[in-house]
């Protein structure tokens, strides 16, 4: 089957200073739908960039990403957004709401990027926060939200725009372990039940347990890549009943 | 498109106060500085504008109203023979001085007038008639210099050029542009307070026979009457403007102060414009990654500044007319047309757009990954 993502030879090389900085060199990696990968390995070691230019939000010094088969690295700053749109859904450590909209606009906004009419947007909007277990906030500001109730609005508005590829930064980093796992649980969910290809950074050891394989990255090149068998036990497990997450 | 753009702007109440009062002080800042050249440019040319006249003759090289030379009253007549002339009067207007009851005195301008004649009769007279004139020694001026003459009413007496003078009456709002009020008067009064001969006169002002051309009366008058100019009311206006506005300096002064308050305006709205899209700044970087093209944050960031600038022109318009209205009662005009008000609101839109055009230039330089740090 063709990967959601392949990376191929992969370089990033940032130019500052006056040799640069070689954040990514050699990096080979394929991401397929209905899998949950995750990415570790120390802060600077170039995870993050990897994640950024999967989403086409950086582009590559050299190599090849192929995404649903086609080739993104070389492609212009115009191409990139409308690629972002029709293939990434992206859930962020910080949530990153917008504050002045509620939590149904802040879903709305994406369907509005998508081209969705106002109306259908709408309905659509509050589905997929009932899919979140937040049916009732539509109206609530983020302001008004819990850490936990925040990160599922972002993941409504990650997957609004019905994406082949979820990719999410330290999605739980900044919640309890509660809502930590509750919301470890939509991402296991949208890969294994919603068949998404879902790529999460984290350096957080609770929830590997939830990853089909972890890929381990240091000093910019792949360290390590390990299936789910291999997989250490995590202090999380997937105790929430499923009806609770509701993305079933 | 959800309402990001009005939320953006309505959130924040304290920062939408501060971007409303720069766009309302840049609004009031321009009216006035505009309002003010415009008064002063009407000013300089109240006595021409409402003369009713199609030509003015003058002497020989008269460069603008006020600097009227004395010529012979008999080309009266070789004017009124001339073909196309309908009526024809003369008319002085000249410095003089005007003495208080407490001896002090002050120049003013004496605006003398055939009374019976339609032609640069006094206007927006709110007591006494342009007929009270014919009273001996009778004058209106303006209710403006009611203080700086010290005249408290209609009968007192007081002296010009020497001469008795009986004020009759009041106009409102007829402003000279130099300290000198206008005085009005018949043209006979007028030759005695400014001490000119009875067969003199500064001016002879025509209106010609309604379908004549008034190019081709000017160039008859031209022929038939020697040593004087001849000019269109509109020519005439413009020497005078550009005389006291631009000559003297003092026009270049206000209008300098009024490209500067353009400028400064545009400047506080740019400033506050842009703090307001700084503000954002990360959730554009957010928009940016989700996929939204640069149009659309263009428009999410050009739909700010027009609200702003719907607002901050009503607000600033509100604080304007009251400016305009206070000023009325003061020796400089501030003026505010319509068209200027229009204008006015066109003005801040694009100070508002153009301030957002700098804002733009900064979101388009955002790296969306800047979404992935912390």
């Amino acid at each position: 089957m063709q990967p959601a993502i392949a990376v191929r030879e992969l370089t990033k090389k940032y130019e500052e200073g006056a040799s640069g900085t070689l954040a990514l060199h050699g990096v080979d990696l394929d991401v397929h739908a209905g899998e949950l990968l995750m990415l570790m390995g120390p802060s600077g070691s170039g995870k993050t960039t990897l994640l950024s230019i999967m989403g086409c939000i950086l582009t590559a010094s050299s190599g090849s990403v192929r995404m649903a088969g086609r080739e993104v690295v070389g492609l212009g700053e115009k191409q990139l957004p409308a690629l972002r749109l029709e293939h990434i859904g992206f859930v962020f450590q910080g949530f990153n709401l917008f504050p002045t909209l509620t939590a149904g606009e802040n879903v709305e906004l994406m369907l509005d990027l998508k081209g969705i009419s106002a109306a259908k947007a709408k309905k659509r909007a509050q589905e997929l926060l009932e899919q979140v277990g937040l049916g009732e906030k539509y109206g609530a500001f983020p302001a008004d939200l819990s850490g936990g109730q925040k990160q599922r609005v972002a993941i409504a508005r990650a997957l609004a725009g019905d994406p082949g590829i979820i990719l999410a930064d330290e999605p739980t980093a900044a919640l309890d372990s509660h809502t930590g796992r509750n919301v470890m649980d939509m991402m296991s969910d949208l890969a294994h039940k919603r068949g998404r290809a879902v790529v999460i950074v984290t350096h957080d050891s609770r929830v590997l347990n939830f990853a089909d394989r972890i890929v381990r990255i240091e000093d910019g090149a792949i360290a390590g890549n390990t299936e789910a068998e291999m997989v250490p036990p995590g202090l999380w497990s997937h105790s929430l009943p499923q009806a609770a997450v509701g993305l079933v | 498109m959800p309402p990001l753009a009005q939320r953006n702007l309505f959130h924040d109440k304290v920062r939408l106060t501060v971007t409303l009062t720069g766009i309302v002080f840049s609004v009031v800042l321009i009216v006035v500085q505009l309002g003010l050249f415009l008064g002063f440019t009407t000013a300089t040319s109240n006595l021409i504008d409402h003369s009713g006249a199609d030509l003015w003759i003058t002497s020989k090289n008269v460069p603008y109203v006020e600097q009227g030379v004395a010529f012979s009253e008999r080309k009266l007549n070789q004017v009124r023979a001339v073909p196309g002339v309908g009526d024809a009067q003369k008319i002085i207007a000249r410095w003089t001085q005007w003495k208080r009851h407490d001896g002090g005195q002050d120049s003013v301008q004496i605006v003398g007038i055939n009374v019976d004649d339609p032609m640069e009769r006094p206007w927006n007279l709110v007591q006494g008639s342009a007929q009270d004139l014919k009273s001996p020694d009778a004058v209106i001026l303006d209710e403006l210099y009611k203080q700086k003459l010290g005249v408290t009413g209609v009968g007192e007496v007081f002296e010009i050029g020497g001469h008795r003078a009986r004020v009759v009456g009041f106009t409102s709002g007829i402003r000279s542009f130099t300290t000198s009020p206008y005085v009005f008067t018949t043209f006979k009064n007028a030759q005695n307070f400014t001490n000119l001969r009875e067969d003199q006169t500064m001016f002879i002002l025509v209106r010609v026979v309604p379908g004549a051309s008034v190019e081709q009366v000017r160039r008859d008058l031209l022929e038939h009457v020697k040593d004087v100019e001849v000019f269109k009311t509109a020519e005439f206006n413009r020497m005078t403007t550009f005389y006291w506005m631009f000559t003297t300096g003092a026009g270049v002064a206000v209008l300098i102060a009024a490209v500067l308050g353009l400028v400064v305006g545009f400047v506080v709205v740019a400033q506050t414009i842009y703090a307001t899209t700084v503000d954002h700044i990360r959730e554009f970087g957010t928009l940016k990654a989700m996929g939204a093209p640069n149009s659309y944050i263009y428009k999410v960031i050009m739909k700010q500044a027009a609200l702003a600038a719907v607002m901050g022109y009503a607000l600033g318009m509100v604080v304007s007319v009251f400016v305009v209205h206070g000023s009325q009662k003061g020796g400089a005009a501030i003026l505010m047309p319509p068209q200027m008000a229009v204008g006015m609101f066109f003005l801040t839109l694009m100070m508002c757009v153009g301030a957002a055009l700098v804002s733009i230039n900064k979101v388009t330089r955002i790296d969306p990954a800047m979404v992935f740090k912390g």
